[in-house]
This record gives C-alpha cells, structure tokens and sequence, in this order.
C-alpha cells in the first residue's frame, strides 16, 4: 500500500488540508530549525567535494589567495594536468593502472569463489555448512583493517611481499560478498525450482550453471561493485606489501604529498608538486568511485539494507 | 541429506574456503604464534607485557579511545537525528537529494579522504578558511594540534561513513506502518513525540549494529593519523594509534613478536564485538 493509498483511506478520500492551516509560533520555529540543520549538514558533506572539483582549475596562487569556490580556468586545468602525469615520468599513470589491475582481478576471482560459495551455502545441504556460514558472518563483520598486520606477517613468512600477488589474493578474500550471494539465493531462488531441474536429470553442474546462475545477475552486479570500491579504497594492505612502482593510487598520493613544498617545506626532491595539482590528483583518485557512487546510488543502497529489511 | 548433492556443497565453496583459510584464518594463527614466541622459542606472555610497558602503548590506548567515544556518540546522536528529519521531509525530491547529498562523500575514502581534509583542514586553502580563522587557527598545524586530534578523526570518519548509515536508518524508518505514525498523529502527538516513542524504538537494533560495528572499526585508526603525521612532519605523532604502533614494531623495530601482539589484542576485540552480535543480535540469521 503506497503513502497516498493509505492516506485517503485514513481521511476518508478528503484531500489533506494540514499543510494549509496557518503554523503555530511553535511550529514555525520547528520547521526553521529542521531547516537550518538540513542546510548545515547538506553543505558539511559536500562542500569539501566542490571545492575539490574547482581546485585543479587554479594556480597555486590563486588557490591561496581567491575565494574557495572560484573557478580558475581550463587552460590552468590542463596546465596542472600535464604536470601531474608528467611527474616522476608519469608514475601516477601507473598508480591507476595497478588500482585498476588489482580492483578489478581480484573482483574477478571474488565472483568465481563466492557465487558458487553462496549458492550452496543457501540451497545445498552438506556437512559443516553452518560453520561456514556463522563464520563469515563473523569475518564479514570485522573491519577488513584487523587483519591486515597479520597478513603482512604471514606474507612476508611466505616470501610473497613485493608480488602482486600479495595484494590480490587478500583482496579477493570477500566474506561480504559470499553473505548477499547466500541472501540473495536463499530468498530469490525456491528449492523446488532447483528440485524440478534435478528431477528432469540435471546434474548438479547444470543445476547451478543454468537454473541459479541466469537468476543471479542482480547479486553478481552488487558483489562486483562493493568488492571493487573496496578494494580501489585499500590502503593499509598495499601500504605494507607492496613498494616502488607496484603501489596503488592509494598509496602513491601519500607519496605525492612528500613532494609538496606547502606540506614538506625542506623536501629534498626538486621536483615540486603544487597544492592544485595534488588536489587534481586527490580528485583522479576517486573518480572511479564516485561515477559508481553517482550512478548506482540505489544499487549499492539495496546492498547496504541486504542484512535486516525483510524479516 | 543427499549424498550427491552434498559432494557437490563441497565443490562450490572449495574456492572460498581456501581463501578464507589463507587469508582469515591462517594469518590470526600465526599472529597468534608470532605473539607468544621468540625467534621461534615460546615466551608465554612476555611479547604482551614489553607492549603494555613500552611508553608509548598506553598514549596509544588513550588517544584511541578518546576518539572512538567522540566519534560513537556523534554518529549515534546526529545519524539518527538527520534520518528522522530527512525522513519526515514531505517533498519526495528534496528528501531524495538531502539523502544523495549526505551519502556521497562514502565514495571518498582511505588516503583520499584524509588528502582532501588536509586542504579542508588549512587555514590559507580551506573552503572553510572564514571559519578557521574565527575560531583562532591560523595554520594546518594549529588544526591538527594533538589535543584537537580525536575531534578531527572523528570529523573525517562522520563525513565519509554517517551517509551510508543515514541511508540505513531511513530504510529501516521506512518499516513503521503509516497507520501508526498516522494514529500517533491524530492522537496529538508532535514530531518529536511521535520520534521518541515511535520511530526510535524502531531502530534500536540498527542502533546497535552501528555502533558495534563503528566501536570495531575505530581501534582500527591508522590512515588518518599515517597521512597527517607525514604532512606535518610529525607533528601529529606517528604512534598516535595502536595500528600505527604495531606497524612501527613491525618496520621499524622489526619486532614482528611485538607487532603480533598488538594486533592480536585489536583482532580479539573485532572478534569478540563481532561474535557478540552475531550470537546475540539476530540481525543476520536466515536460518
């Protein structure tokens, strides 16, 4: 039943008129004061984003002596452009291309082990199940940064620091994705379904291959995007083990930084980076991320609320 | 249970068991191994006590819970305020542009996040400079000064993390029948009533989840401090955290006994919070 089904029902059909009564004194100031708080917050969360944006259009000068929210110019845009990717013979450029590597192949084996993994998690009996499944919930709900020190002390037992490697796998360990896959399975696909297909001689394979896994393409599109903004937004782990030019963006804007006068005034290199330019680069390096943000907003949403709306 | 069927249960979480071990299991068992021994022979607690006596451990300890109290209490207080606001909001896209507007900054995080609050966090660039300089700051390094550090982090942890919980909550607000919310109305209760008896004891449990969740994930505290330390040569401690602490162990000291020890102590915690809820809250159980 929608709101306004409900509402007329309520008010037997009469259109509302409450909005129309004049305000009390008490609640003029009610509504003033949800207002103010409304507008607050709004410009707390997103003014630091504008500003932001219209950074990389100035020069360092003027970034310091103009208003925040001015816009410079196009041609200082690109001017601080160039000197981003020509920095350090365009490391930067390889930075985003290991995040990209490294996002996107660990999503890749995600997906492979956990679509299967919640499948049969939510829709196969067998032995242990329920151990499995209690301790992903409890894995999923520990923040992925406790386990980063023990995985660089493991790592490096096992000779792996330095490697690619060393970055993926702990990446494409993915509990949470394992959790929507096995929601997602147990409440969207029925047994029975499964259980004619078996019943008409498929196997196992095919069972999962072409009854569940056409269902899943909701679920696989969800897992691919929270394991991709969480593996771009890593820092912690590819901060310990990896180095040179294998580091991420994540990692490498920390760099960046050691090269900012304004930050480092002794720094040693002569290669200078100004403020403008570290803000493109700030902004370079989560761009990916908000374009996700900005056009699956509701997507990701229905991932967030996954653990608790239908009980 | 079919025989067939169950083999075939096996096969399909082989892959992620595999790296549940690898990645999840095995590495808590040699942190485990690494906090009891060293150089290999067993020294019962010995590693946990050289932490708690390093000088710089019970700082640590301080600096971190001083922020995670900030920082619960804000995202509980002001989280559940604004999705009670936004979710009275009549107008169907204001509503939904307030929630965008307070949800996007989750898709700045990590090294970026704190990047672009180093600029929002200096006086001469900040797009909040007026403010800055009305409140007596003159430079970043007046800012981030270590007794206004739990202040800052929690800043920069509400900016990026309240939205997605501002979402949750009104998804969860959006549970109330209209009826009551109706009936609460025409019995005379005001908005605030109507929240404080209605709406909030529907989101205790989502309550709980944020802050159990949040209390984990604020022992966790290392980027924030990490980047700020390096852009201020130091001024902000570079053992201002406990992971900061156990990652000098570990590189500078290469006592990786001592860094094992730190970080089982922050994994029993996450652990046990974790645990906890999911044995007690209910939140996740299908079966």
């Amino acid at each position: 039943m929608t709101d306004q089904t409900t509402r007329a029902i309520v008010t037997n059909g009469a259109p509302r008129r409450r909005e129309r009564h004049a305000l009390t004194p008490g609640q003029w100031i009610g509504r003033a004061v949800v207002v103010l708080v409304l507008l607050v917050f709004a410009a707390f969360f997103i003014l630091p984003i504008i500003w932001l944006v219209l950074a990389p259009t100035k020069t360092n000068s003027q970034l310091l002596q103009e208003g925040p929210f001015s816009f410079g110019s196009f041609d200082q845009l690109a001017a601080n452009w160039n000197e981003l990717f020509a920095f350090g013979s365009g490391v930067f450029t390889t930075w985003m291309g290991n995040s990209a590597f490294y996002s996107f192949t660990a999503l890749v084996i995600t997906l492979i082990v956990s679509v299967p993994a919640g499948y049969a998690l939510a829709l196969i009996e067998f032995k242990g199940r329920r151990l499995l499944l209690v301790t992903t919930l409890i894995v999923m709900l520990i923040p992925n940064t406790a386990l980063v020190l023990p995985i660089f002390l493991e790592l490096s037992a096992a000779k792996l620091i330095g490697s690619p490697l060393a970055v993926i796998l702990p990446f494409s360990f993915f509990p949470f994705g394992v959790y929507l896959t096995y929601i997602y399975f147990s409440t969207a696909v029925s047994r029975d379904l499964l259980n004619a297909a078996r019943i008409d001689g498929a196997g196992e394979v095919r069972v999962f291959a072409q009854v569940a896994m056409p269902l899943a393409t909701p679920v696989i599109a969800l897992v691919g995007f929270f394991s991709f903004v969480a593996n771009w937004n890593n820092y912690f782990l590819p901060f310990l083990v990896v180095g040179g030019t294998k580091i991420p963006v994540q990692v490498g804007l920390a760099n960046l930084l050691a090269n900012v006068p304004a930050f480092n005034p002794t720094t040693a290199s002569s290669i200078v980076i100004q403020l403008p330019t570290l803000a493109l680069a700030t902004l370079i390096s989560v761009a990916p991320i908000l374009l996700i943000f900005l056009f699956a907003q509701r997507f990701l949403v229905e991932g967030m609320t996954a653990g608790g709306t239908k009980e | 249970m079919n025989a067939g069927q169950s083999r075939y249960g096996y096969v399909f979480v082989s892959g992620y068991t595999l790296l549940l071990l690898a990645f999840g299991l095995l590495p808590t068992l040699y942190a485990l191994y690494l906090s009891f021994t060293r150089n290999g022979a067993f020294v019962g607690v010995d590693n946990f006590v050289r932490v708690f006596g390093d000088y710089r451990f019970l700082p640590a300890v301080m600096h971190v819970a001083l922020y995670v109290l900030f920082w619960l209490v804000s995202l509980i207080v002001l989280v559940v305020v604004l999705a009670i606001v936004v979710h009275g909001i009549r107008v169907r896209w204001l509503g939904n542009t307030a929630r965008f507007l307070f949800y996007i900054p989750g898709a700045i995080a990590g090294a970026s996040s704190v990047l672009l609050w180093l600029f929002v966090l200096d006086p001469s660039v900040s797009p909040v400079s007026a403010l800055l300089h009305a409140m007596g700051y003159e430079s970043l390094i007046n800012v981030v000064a270590v007794g206004n550090l739990p202040v800052v982090f929690t800043v920069i942890a509400f900016w990026a993390g309240a939205g997605s919980w501002i979402v949750i909550m009104y998804g969860a607000l959006n549970n109330v029948p209209v009826e009551v919310m109706e009936a609460a109305r025409i019995d005379g209760a005001g908005p605030v009533q109507t929240a404080w008896h209605i709406q909030l004891p529907m989101l205790t449990k989502w309550i709980s989840y944020m802050g159990v969740m949040s209390l984990a994930a604020g022992t966790q505290l290392f980027v924030e401090p990490k980047i700020l330390a390096q852009a201020t040569k130091n001024i902000v401690p570079e053992d201002y955290s406990l992971n900061q602490l156990a990652y000098l162990y570990a590189f500078r000291q290469n006592d990786f006994s001592g860094s094992a020890a730190i970080s089982v102590m922050l994994l029993v915690v996450a652990l046990g919070l974790s645990a906890i809820f999911i044995f007690r809250g209910k939140l996740f159980e299908r079966d």
